[in-house]
């Protein structure tokens, strides 16, 4: 279940969407109750869905607002509800209708509506920033019975598929934009009630990432093995739900935590959701948050670049480490 | 079997318990959209009275309702006498509206048996129907979908999302009531926004539509039961003029009727002058 030894075969990069879509589309060949709805969002992979199930398969146009709330309708007759957008649209632009016909609407029905925003943080790096996803780990957090998803790579998320699939409730599954390489076994299993891996076990500094930093969390951890440092990783890729108990658990070894995310800080992302822990589980522990300080990125570049103007890439947080294993 | 006149009349009578029993309810709950409420009382009336509505108060998800999707939340506090009536639940629960602990708040919603969805912000109706609408088409169930929603609702984008998603995907068991009162909170809306001619926009956006007088119960009677029959690929509209604060003459010339609360002693007096 721990996965830290890669299987060679997995090292391809795929894009989370693509390998998602995949398994929808194989649900929907024996199971009459899935619908596909896009706001005018395509993937290669999505072509022959599109053609194979046009009764199923809706593109509501442009419209993000229609497109949850169309998927809520769907969802209150029985309807198990894939809803694709680009992330910063889904939700913000829909964040009314999340709220209103998913997050409050639980309370009357069962509703199994999975919105799939992609493009997490920088991934749509050259767009811009009204392209980048910074604020969603924060927002949907703050939205009751909803579960936030952020895999690390697409082995995880084509594990996910199953849970999206037979949980009734609204879940939102952030994605990342790029195709990228697999961090995880196939053949590994995947304990969802606990919503983390430890990826690495430390001394005294364990690094916490989402998404496409747990990428730039593994080279960290690789960076420093050169030196002789061992620091932990924990890959949350539940933001909501996930075991308190099981994490607390297994942070409250270390002294030093290091928050990574490709996302906003101090409002609310997986920084608070960690130092929130700290605080209710009277856990001894300081931490450092790396991500976005109330600010956009308006520089253009390349994610790389961009990381690396603003202290997200690997070479700053291995310094941070350091510094910390100094003092 | 009632005739049609025994049964208009009775919807009749029922309108105007309806009424009083609004008020009543904005006497024990000021805070209560009482203007907004009073203008849709005979839709509601004809809907449940008048058996348009297949509904089951002992099975509220009862497979075979129409499902009914109440976009104005504020002004369906009418509605709440209506369902207690029909034994949804309990009567006494009527007076104990925006009472501590009581189910039933100033704006419904989707946990009260009747109400199918949440309505509180303005313009989320017509979308969620359409998925409704969509859903019994997948299944080929027979079942309609009605939706209320106030004309002040227009000027939500996402109404007009739904709008057009309705008319492109043929969802002609969708049946929309416009309760149009002709004023929001701060006016009248052809000083706000004019949506004139209302009509002409949704019939280019592929709806038939419907207008009738909302306070005539004959009228509307007769419009909604051609309205539930009409299946020829088009979504359905009906925009029912009516009267904001309908019943209460201090209400209904007052642009700003929506915000306004009645003192118990004018409930009093009101009902006495007209409804007594």
């Amino acid at each position: 279940m721990i996965v830290s030894s890669r299987g060679s075969l997995d090292k391809e990069k795929k894009a989370m969407r693509d390998v998602f879509i995949e398994r929808i589309y194989e649900r929907m060949l024996t199971d009459k109750n899935v619908f596909f709805l896009t706001a005018d969002f395509g993937s290669p992979v999505l072509d022959k869905l599109r053609d194979d199930f046009k009764d199923r398969f809706i593109n509501v146009g442009i419209a993000e607002q229609n497109l949850v709330n169309i998927a809520a309708g769907l969802a209150t007759e029985g309807f198990c509800v894939y809803a694709y957008a680009i992330a910063p649209f889904l939700t913000m632009r829909a964040f009314e209708q999340i709220r209103n016909n998913l997050s409050l609407l639980s309370r009357a029905h069962k509703l199994n509506v999975n919105l799939i925003g992609v493009g997490a943080g920088l991934s749509y790096d050259l767009s811009g920033p009204s392209h980048h996803s910074v604020e969603d780990i924060c927002i949907m957090r703050a939205l009751p019975y909803i579960d936030v998803i952020s895999p690390s790579d697409w082995v995880l998320a084509e594990k996910i598929f199953d849970y999206t699939a037979e949980n009734k409730r609204p879940k939102y599954l952030r994605f990342d934009g790029k195709p990228l390489p697999a961090i995880y076994d196939c053949n590994s299993l995947i304990d969802f009630r606990k919503g983390f891996v430890e990826l690495a076990e430390g001394d005294s500094v364990c690094l916490v990432s989402t998404g496409y930093m747990t990428h730039t969390a593994l080279k960290v951890i690789e960076e420093l093995k050169k030196e002789g440092l061992k620091a932990g990783l924990i890959d949350l890729y539940f933001l909501k739900p996930f075991s308190k108990l099981s994490l607390s658990q297994k942070l409250s070894k270390y002294k030093y935590l290091i928050t990574i995310e490709e996302g906003f800080i101090n409002k609310g992302g997986l920084d608070s959701l960690i130092s929130t822990l700290i605080e209710s589980e009277e856990l001894d522990i300081k931490l450092k948050r790396i991500g976005f300080d109330d600010m956009y990125v308006f520089d253009v570049g390349s994610r790389e670049y961009l990381h690396g103007k603003y202290g997200l890439d690997y070479g700053h947080i291995v310094n941070l480490v350091k510094d910390i294993k100094i003092i | 079997m009632m005739n049609d006149i025994g049964l208009l009349r009775m919807i009749k009578e029922k309108a105007g318990w309806i009424r009083t029993e609004t008020l009543n309810i904005h006497k024990n709950a000021p805070e209560t959209r009482l203007a907004s409420s009073l203008s849709a009382v005979e839709i509601f009336a004809v809907l449940y009275y008048g058996g348009i509505l297949s509904y089951n108060a002992k099975d509220i998800r009862w497979d075979k309702r129409d499902r009914f999707i109440i976009s104005k939340g504020h002004g369906s506090i009418s509605l709440y006498p209506v369902l207690a009536d029909l034994g949804f639940f309990q009567k006494e629960e009527i007076q104990k509206v925006c009472k501590q602990g009581s189910f039933l708040g100033g704006i419904p919603d989707a946990s009260i048996p009747g109400y199918e969805t949440i309505n509180g912000s303005l313009g989320h109706g017509v979308g969620v129907a359409c998925g409704i609408s969509l859903a019994l088409q997948k299944r080929n169930k027979q079942e309609s979908v009605f939706v209320l929603m106030g004309d002040g609702e227009l000027y939500e984008g996402s109404v007009w999302e739904a709008f057009m998603f309705a008319g492109e995907h043929k969802l002609e068991n969708l049946n929309v009531i416009v309760d149009s009162n002709k004023a929001s909170m701060l006016g009248y809306c052809r000083d706000i926004i004019d949506f004139d001619p209302l009509g002409k926009k949704l019939n280019s956006f592929r709806w038939k539509v419907f207008n009738v007088d909302g306070h005539d119960i004959a009228k509307l009677f007769d419009t909604l039961t051609k309205m539930k029959k009409t299946r020829k690929g088009n979504p359905k509209i009906l925009i029912a003029d009516t009267v904001k604060g309908k019943g209460v003459p201090r209400l209904e010339n007052d642009p700003l009727s929506h915000i306004k609360s009645l003192t118990p002693e004018e409930v009093d007096s009101i009902i006495e002058r007209f409804f007594g």
